[in-house]
């Protein structure tokens, strides 16, 4: 989504409820529970967002997708059954609909090495504050944390992050894969042409993203 | 793209989370006393009131600052904000010559701990869109102009590190307290998209 157009400008509604509507209370609150409820994680969550039809996700708006990532976590893990949701829906609202028979529980293989994202590794960091580097042009399919608008593009790392598991692997339960994480500042001309405004874009990224500037 | 995926006579979003809940309930897999206060909690006790906390204490206490932007989570934790979206927070400091601003083009990650749950304009395609690619005019639409001499820093939060902003103490405030200062701070100056103004 970053620097693509065409969106009209953003505008901040006074005294905003946290909650527009009681429904976005109960998605947030089963979208906080749904690593638990699932067996899966936060990296899974978001590629749960990932996969919705993008038509969907625009028009769900931010907990709409809460909502449909909690049902596609648990119908992944055989906690509800494909369908369940919407079905129960349509009766609670007086359709005659049958619903579907329960599926067999089959939660991912995993258990995560510690809470949270954050690690402690061994491995030095590969690069240094002030090194050049360049963000990986493709990303591979599945999930993933690299923003397309910074795909190809040189930058220069600004901090050294704590290490922390790669949403890459951790979303798909193939590994935590702990690696270091580096602020990289891209110069808004590197990312958007010469007409662009004079700023400075500032990113965080795995190390798994980054090549180096030989 | 193909066609609009769902029915028309889609049950609503109110009509499937009242499903989701129902069918969870029934599976014995919630407490209902848990769900309400997770959604108490950030409904009334997590929100930028407690990063106005922080920020008016950084204002007041020159050592609390220098820890604040050393190691904003250890500084934030001294106030007791700790907890989900707050695992590693750093402290940006503007001036008058380095404006910050926070944004995450991926989903809408943002510090729990210290601003709440995020508002709908932070959440909106139109501003995590466009906020990376013309902040300056993005700002002048959200009612902050800033002069060209301004250097613009744009955060994008895609990792577990979360951003938080220090904005600058507005004058005539030398004789406020703490708590007056705290009433002062705004959430949308916590993010970067307003000054805090003057009493």
């Amino acid at each position: 989504m970053g620097g693509t157009q065409g969106w009209g400008a953003p505008t901040i509604p006074a005294d905003e409820p946290v909650f527009a509507e009681p429904w976005e209370a109960k998605a947030f609150a089963y979208g906080a529970l749904s690593a638990r409820l699932s067996g899966q994680n936060l990296d899974a969550m978001r590629h749960a967002i990932d996969r919705q039809h993008p038509y969907d996700y625009l028009v769900d708006g931010y907990y709409g997708r809460w909502l449909a990532c909690v049902e596609t976590m648990l119908v992944d893990s055989g906690v509800l059954a494909p369908g369940a949701v919407v079905a129960r829906a349509r009766k609670l609202r007086g359709e005659d609909v049958a619903e579907p028979d329960e599926p067999t529980l089959h939660r991912p293989d995993y258990q995560p090495t510690a809470a949270g994202s954050i690690r402690q590794i061994d491995a030095e960091p590969r690069f240094a504050v002030g090194d050049r580097v360049r963000a990986k042009a493709h990303a591979h399919a599945g999930h993933t944390r690299l923003p397309r608008y910074t795909r190809g593009h040189i930058g220069t790392v600004a901090e050294i992050h704590p290490a922390q598991v790669l949403p890459d692997t951790n979303a798909h339960f193939i590994a935590e894969n702990a690696q270091h994480v580096y602020a990289v500042a891209f110069d808004s001309k590197e990312l958007w042409g010469d007409d662009a405004d004079p700023f400075t874009l500032t990113i965080d990224m795995y190390d798994d993203y980054l090549e180096p500037i030989e | 793209m193909t066609a609009v995926p769902r029915p028309p006579d889609h049950p609503d979003a109110a009509l499937r989370a009242e499903a989701l809940e129902s069918l969870l309930l029934e599976r014995g897999l919630i407490d209902l006393n848990v769900v309400d206060g997770l959604i108490s909690r950030y409904e009334n006790d997590v929100g930028p009131m407690n990063g106005a906390r922080v920020i008016a204490k950084a204002w007041t206490d020159a050592d609390y600052r220098q820890r604040l932007l050393a190691d904003g989570t250890a500084a934030i934790g001294e106030l007791g904000y700790s907890g989900p979206q707050g695992e590693h927070i750093e402290v940006l400091e503007n001036s008058d010559k380095v404006h910050n601003v926070v944004v995450c083009t991926l989903c809408s990650c943002y510090p729990w701990p210290v601003l709440g749950l995020p508002p709908s304009w932070y959440k909106d395609p139109a501003y995590r869109a466009r906020i990376v690619r013309e902040p300056r005019r993005v700002l002048a639409e959200m009612g902050l102009a800033l002069d060209d001499e301004v250097e613009i820093r744009v955060w994008d939060s895609s990792s577990e590190v979360r951003y938080l902003v220090l904005p600058e103490r507005p004058d005539g405030t030398s004789d406020m307290s703490e708590e007056n200062l705290a009433a002062l701070v705004t959430r949308d100056a916590m993010v970067g998209v307003a000054r805090v103004a003057p009493p």
